[in-house]
């Protein structure tokens, strides 16, 4: 007897645990496997693009902490990074180092923040996670220590960096770099051949080199798929030419080769961060620049690699006190451009795994 | 270790008018408009020729500029390690220009948001519908004249607040 079945439609989100904030996927499901699927974000757009042509060039910096809150570190110093280059203002030496390790300790948090949200999604309910919320809550205790924020920064100012480090902030880096080649250690052995992950993500959300390229994927998803191709070494800013550092790739852009790639841009930094500090020139910490001032007229597209992947500035002056055009080229929501073809033909539960080795942030995704 | 090199205008123009004739509007120093007749054809050899070898894009981004919109195209090549930019102009009262959303995956999403937020319509584009506001939401916030102030001022910012009391102060805040 033939059984008459019916395609359902299914919605992952917005309010569900897997999708990391409000996002929305709605799919289209034959039995257990998924025949479409259609994101729908937008629930937590702010219009900064629109708020950012009316304050000032300096009033901005708060915004890019809002956008990827969990990286609020390389929001600001992409944005710095993109004014400061329209301007043509340079930036002390002592200023460039300490951005370097600020943005690499960012990348630790925010890697390992993504890493153990992945490892939930594949079902490890929450010890994982919180197992790697104890590295990132140091980074954060370095953070708080030196701005005084936790999460949202507001660290990075067009010229360098707001405040100088505090005295104890060497020391207890120092004992932070010590422990965490060991941490690394510790979760590969408890993660990276452990069989439940390696049958939950081999093989799921492939995504192959050319599909990566022509969907513009950046960051861990462009290296997952075996590109070797990192902003940092291909177009370097701040001191980044100086430090010695591999780029990780994976093999077959599976969730499995993202999250290895996550794993080994944490040891990576925690190499640049050892040389930046070994580096550190004494000197100011930040340029004369005034609070108010006019960039000259024109245009530019900066970009640094954020933990999520190209996050990049286009913004235009027309000489004034604020930006005519800010815009933003969000990793998050680039990266999901291929979601589609990622997910299609899975089941529900390895479309949650995909997702979650995305890594998307919903703050940058909406802005 | 090398940093991106950007193509000149001059450059682009040369490599492209000799496979898409008549293509470029216009050479500046760091960018080159296309004419949206072409632009399909232009962004597909920029895409498989071997030299130019436009594979990935980076950034799509449109700007309201009054008279007419800009949608740029920050497109670069990971071999060769440089960095392109292409603009394309539309009609300021209906804008709309093609899609390359088949020449490059990564347009779809980006052009979905320019469409949402500046109005700009991609002809050809699969699936153009708003992406982050909703269906029915009145106009496209981008826009400079959007919520524009009274007496046809355009919002933003003459002077710093400290700077010019007049300006600051004045005109709008008796409306």
């Amino acid at each position: 007897m033939a059984i008459d079945t019916e395609p359902l439609v299914v919605n992952i989100g917005p309010q569900h645990p897997s999708t990391h904030g409000v996002f929305r996927m709605r799919v289209t499901l034959d039995g257990e496997r998924i025949t479409d699927a259609e994101m729908i974000v937008g629930y937590l757009h702010r219009s900064m693009e629109k708020l950012a042509e009316e304050r000032t060039w300096t009033q901005n910096i708060p915004f890019t902490d809002r956008m990827d809150y969990l990286a609020a570190m390389t929001g600001n110093l992409s944005y710095c990074i993109a004014v400061e280059r329209l301007a043509s203002i340079e930036v002390p030496e002592r200023a460039q180092y300490l951005r370097v390790i600020f943005a690499e300790l960012q990348r630790i948090a925010s890697h390992a923040m993504a890493n153990g949200t992945f490892v939930n999604d594949c079902g490890a309910w929450q010890t994982p996670l919180l197992y790697m919320f104890r590295e990132r809550e140091k980074v954060l205790d370095l953070f708080e220590m030196t701005c005084g924020a936790r999460l949202t920064l507001n660290y990075m100012r067009i010229g360098g960096v707001a405040f100088d480090l505090p005295d104890e902030f060497l020391p207890q880096l120092r004992s932070l770099l010590d422990e965490l080649p060991d941490r690394i250690a510790e979760y590969e052995q408890l993660l990276v051949d452990n069989e439940i992950l390696l049958m939950r993500s081999r093989g799921i959300g492939v995504l192959s080199p050319e599909m990566a390229m022509n969907s513009s994927m950046s960051g861990p998803m462009l290296r997952g798929s075996g590109i070797a191709w990192d902003v940092r070494k291909a177009d370097p800013y701040c001191v980044y030419d100086r430090m010695d550092f591999d780029i990780p790739v994976g093999h077959t852009g599976d969730s499995y080769d993202r999250f290895r790639v996550r794993m080994e841009e944490v040891r990576q930094s925690v190499r640049i961060i050892e040389q930046a500090v070994a580096q550190l020139p004494p000197g100011r910490h930040c340029a004369d620049v005034p609070l108010n001032f006019r960039p000259p007229e024109g245009e530019i597209y900066s970009r640094i690699e954020s933990p999520k992947g190209e996050l990049g500035f286009y913004l235009i002056s027309d000489g004034g006190p604020q930006p005519y055009r800010f815009h933003v080229r969000s990793p998050s929501l680039i990266n999901l451009s291929a979601l589609r073809e990622m997910v299609v033909g899975q089941t529900v539960a390895d479309a949650i795994v995909t997702l979650g080795s995305i890594d998307l942030n919903v703050g940058e995704m909406d802005r | 270790m090398p940093a991106t090199a950007k193509l000149s205008g001059e450059r682009l123009q040369e490599r492209i008018d000799a496979a898409v004739p008549g293509a470029i509007e216009q050479a500046a120093n760091a960018w080159v408009c296309v004419r949206p007749e072409q632009l399909v054809a232009t962004m597909t050899f920029l895409r498989d020729d071997r030299e130019l070898d436009g594979r990935y894009l980076n950034a799509l981004s449109g700007v309201d500029r009054y008279d007419y919109f800009e949608i740029v195209y920050h497109v670069s090549s990971l071999s060769h390690n440089h960095e392109m930019t292409l603009k394309v102009r539309a009609d300021h009262d209906e804008p709309e220009v093609p899609s390359v959303a088949s020449v490059w995956r990564g347009a779809h999403l980006q052009e979905r948001e320019v469409y949402d937020l500046l109005g700009v319509s991609f002809a050809g584009h699969p699936k153009l519908a708003r992406i982050f506001l909703w269906d029915g939401f009145p106009g496209h916030p981008l826009r400079k004249d959007f919520m524009a102030m009274p007496g046809g001022r355009s919002p933003g910012l003459r002077a710093f607040p400290n700077e010019d009391e007049e300006t600051w102060g004045g005109e709008f805040r008796g409306d």
